[in-house]
């Protein structure tokens, strides 16, 4: 178990920049999520810590010890892959059992270590399978019990969830976070699917264009996120670009109420994002009271417990989403004209992306 | 340059000598005219000789008659089988295993002892065809399996059928397209097979090109190399021909 | 089935062709091979022990065992050399394409060429003389059973080429990186994952390879005119009469071909169940 320090890494392929100028820093035991769109970096970082690609520039600490410049077989990490990974030759035992042999631990003890492993992961009767014997989850289990079998100092996982069903995706998740927590070993987990991060990580690393845009927990994430790219990538949400003007964004003649945008000059371009839980709907019924919004029913999605309804504002070129409870949904038929309204504090205003 | 690491550029370098040098030393020696000089006589006498055209026309007309016998032999039996009749495929996989298990010479040594007439099929060197369908049959069964394999012809056949079109229309607009790449395939590699087929040829004392080169090859030797230069580049021609057709699945098959 | 009866006549047509063109032939050789003037007899196999049919099985075998045995290691590495991950892509390309041409460059133009290179005024062997290598004095000779393991290689090598490649090609790079990152040095990955997982595949290429020089005749015909006896070229001479032998002997000779085909499909078969038994299906 150690803590992860990555210190100014760089990483480019044929001139372009992959990673540029990065850091992070992880706790003893934390289980951190990069989570970021294809081509963000995020595996190139991964490969980086684990040791199949060397940085450009920068460093790699492991439990204050300068790692860089050993190789992937020197480095102690577990590493679970995106899939098929485990050794087609070899029995669920032997794939678990191929660190210990061969770092040539007695044989007595590769096997009650491949043992208790599979037996950890819930796979103790299937140890004399091979792989194609298994189910996708199940192999990628076998998969986690091998990585943990070398007792990583740092555990690897290269979206380790993105090959299965979404019924086996949500139960390995679940357990991953609890083994994760039984073993207590420093986890690093690459993910695109924001559910999966949110869910299982202490801390998620968002990622684009080869930077590090913020590093949360998941609930700061989703409330405060750091940026427009952040608020965009991460939930779901109505984004108005306005100009601020003290407690309120003017988007063309409406003023439209969230009191952050009091941290903005007056004048400055702004974005407003507003999540579909804070929106509120009502019928209109001829005047508009002020803090409201006229706005017209464009499309209703039928989540389950909630319905999802899409709005076009009438006084500027913008769309907002509300979730409302199902039962309460009925009244609102797409074309039917509505109010809808939010808590002036809810909405964050960030600065325009140019 | 150093991407492949020393071993890999080791064995690589040391191929290109072994595979270039007779190659380049061939060539060379196709050139000699005698003492030190050299020149083009020995194509000279080649193109002058009229057996060279008329063993190489043989050649042809064989091959082409060995890839119509794939076509009309095989390729039906096979669609039909695949359609009609799955469980004879162990039994198919069998046959066109079978003239790996029997080599040549000894298929020529069965065919020449049980078939000792008439004289209108063993006097003609089309009784060659025979002979030439089995020695090509486990590269262009293989090619069109592989063909048949990644079309799910059942599920074509279905679509066609629920689309109101009778079985020949199906197998002429439908299946047959889509095997158009393994067709390609097992008909160049046929080719390739039979133009440069000896034993049968010369066992059973047919004049066709591999024959001739052979004969030429007794007293003009420079000319004997010419001709093995010129052949290197024509079956090269003809994978080349695969490759570009096919984009590459020769892999399969051969 | 009523429906298609054109589909049978088809599959009819081919099943009864090649029964009465491949598997007449091959059992008709079985009876001449045991059919004496006065009924059954042995005599023809009999005669296989004779010297100089004793050494053209044991010169076929050996020289199957070992162009086989050398085109699957030097092809094997080739293709693993070429199909390396950052391999330039115009080496693959040049590879796999000369390995198509050179695969097919069997028989009597590739003997020539290889007289025309190192036979004994061949134009490399003159050349290494005039530098005071005298290939010939030192023992090589190209009508040697070593000299026709050089020439075989020449097309076995590229066979194997293209036979392993695919089988390459579905190793997963992942394979590699997990062995590396679970502490396993090449040679353990190697060992324990790299050669176990291409076993059945390396062993059904050797056997393809065996099958190919076992029943290669053109090539060794040409270079050697039957000096060296080889089976194939035992059959040819007495189905062309030019020994005093009965036919009997050739389907004999034949019969023990085919024979030993079958013996080593038997035995690969089995080595391959041990290797395989990881495999799907």
């Amino acid at each position: 178990m150690a803590t992860v320090e990555i210190h100014g890494v760089r990483k480019s392929y044929a001139g372009r920049e992959v990673l540029a100028q990065l850091d992070l820093a992880m706790t003893d035991g934390e289980l951190i999520c990069l989570l970021g769109p294809s081509g963000c970096g995020k595996t190139t970082l991964l490969r980086i810590i684990a040791g199949f690609i060397q940085p450009d520039v920068g460093t790699v600490v492991v439990g204050g010890q300068d790692v860089t410049k050993l190789s992937a077989s020197e480095r102690r990490m577990g590493m679970v892959f995106q899939s098929y990974s485990l050794f087609p030759n070899m029995t669920a035992l032997d794939n678990v059992r191929f660190g210990p042999r061969v770092a040539g631990r007695p044989k007595p003890e590769q096997l009650k270590r491949a043992t208790d492993l599979l037996d950890l992961v819930g796979l103790a009767a299937h140890a004399g399978k091979f792989p194609h014997q298994l189910s996708g989850g199940q192999q990628q289990r076998v998969a986690l019990a091998r990585a943990l079998a070398v007792q990583p100092q740092v555990l690897l996982l290269d979206e380790p969830l993105s090959a299965l069903d979404a019924k086996v995706r949500v139960q390995l998740r679940d357990e991953i976070r609890r083994i994760q927590r039984e073993t207590g070993v420093t986890t690093v987990l690459v993910t695109h699917d924001q559910e999966e991060a949110l869910s299982i990580a202490d801390r998620v690393a968002v990622m684009n264009g080869g930077r590090v845009l913020q590093v949360a927990s998941p609930a700061t994430i989703y409330r405060v996120p750091a940026d427009g790219f952040v608020a965009r990538f991460i939930g779901s949400g109505a984004v108005l670009a306005g100009v601020a003007d003290a407690g309120r964004v003017r988007m063309g003649a409406l003023m439209l109420p969230a009191t952050a945008a009091t941290a903005h000059a007056a004048g400055q371009h702004v974005e407003l994002f507003v999540r579909p839980e804070h929106v509120r709907l009502e019928a209109m019924n001829g005047h508009i009271p002020p803090g409201a919004l006229a706005a017209d029913v464009r499309e209703t999605v039928f989540l389950g417990a909630l319905t999802r309804i899409r709005v076009a504002l009438r006084e500027a070129d913008g769309e907002v989403w509300a979730d409302l409870p199902s039962e309460h949904a009925e009244a609102f038929k797409p074309g039917s004209p509505v109010l809808a309204r939010w808590d002036e504090a809810a909405p964050r205003v960030m600065k325009r992306l140019m | 340059m150093n991407r492949l690491g020393f071993g890999g550029w080791t064995i690589l370098v040391l191929a290109a000598v072994f595979f270039g040098v007779p190659l380049v030393m061939t060539a060379a020696f196709s050139l000699w005219e005698g003492g030190d000089r050299y020149g083009w006589s020995a194509y000279r006498i080649l193109l002058a000789s009229p057996q060279l055209f008329n063993s190489m026309a043989l050649s042809i007309e064989l091959a082409l008659a060995t890839v119509a016998a794939v076509l009309v032999l095989l390729l039906p039996a096979m669609i039909f089988m695949n359609l009609y009749a799955p469980r004879l495929r162990p039994l198919f996989e069998f046959v066109a295993a079978l003239p790996f298990v029997v080599p040549a010479i000894a298929l020529v040594a069965g065919l020449s002892a049980l078939v000792t007439g008439p004289e209108w099929l063993i006097g003609t060197p089309f009784y060659l065809v025979i002979p030439y369908f089995f020695l090509a049959l486990p590269y262009a069964y293989r090619a069109i399996d592989v063909g048949l394999r990644s079309i799910d012809l059942p599920t074509l056949t279905e679509a066609g059928q629920s689309l109101g079109a009778g079985m020949g229309q199906i197998i002429h607009l439908v299946v047959l397209p889509s095997l158009r790449t393994a067709l390609v395939g097992s008909t160049l590699l046929t080719l390739a097979v039979v133009f440069g087929e000896f034993t049968f040829a010369n066992v059973l004392l047919f004049h066709t090109y591999a024959v001739y080169i052979n004969e030429i090859g007794q007293h003009e030797a420079t000319a004997a190399a010419a001709l093995s230069v010129a052949s290197f580049l024509l079956t090269w021609a003809a994978m080349l021909g695969v490759l570009l057709v096919g984009r590459g699945r020769i892999t399969e098959g051969s | 089935m009523p429906k298609a009866p054109i589909a049978w006549l088809f599959i009819g047509a081919f099943l009864a062709f090649c029964a009465f063109f491949l598997a007449a032939p091959a059992v008709m050789l079985m009876v001449q091979s045991v059919d004496g003037d006065d009924g059954l007899t042995l005599q023809y196999f009999a005669a296989l022990g004779d010297y100089r049919y004793r050494v053209a099985f044991s010169h076929s075998l050996s020289l199957s065992f070992t162009s086989a045995t050398v085109g699957v290691i030097a092809g094997g590495l080739i293709a693993f050399a070429v199909l390396k991950p950052d391999a330039p892509r115009w080496l693959r390309a040049v590879v796999t394409s000369f390995s198509a041409v050179a695969a097919n460059f069997a028989g009597v133009p590739l003997a020539f060429a290889f007289i025309a290179t190192l036979g004994s005024l061949g134009l490399l062997t003159s050349m290494l003389k005039s530098i005071g290598i005298d290939l010939y004095a030192i023992g090589f000779s190209l009508f040697s059973i070593s000299g026709l393991t050089l020439v075989y290689s020449y097309f076995q090598i590229p066979l194997m080429v293209i036979i392993i490649t695919p089988a390459i090609r579905a190793m997963r790079p992942s394979w590699r990186e997990a062995a590396e990152n679970l502490g396993a040095s090449s040679g353990q990955y190697w060992r324990l994952v790299g050669l176990p997982v291409l076993a059945p595949s390396l062993l059904a290429a050797w056997i393809l390879l065996f099958g190919n020089s076992f029943s290669a005749y053109a090539t060794a015909y040409a270079l050697t005119s039957g000096n060296i006896g080889l089976v194939t070229t035992e059959i040819s001479a007495v189905l062309s009469g030019n020994v005093v032998s009965e036919p009997g002997v050739g389907a004999a000779l034949s019969v023990g071909m085919i024979v030993t085909m079958v013996v080593v499909l038997a035995i690969s078969q089995m080595l391959a169940r041990r290797a395989s038994a990881w495999v799907k299906g």
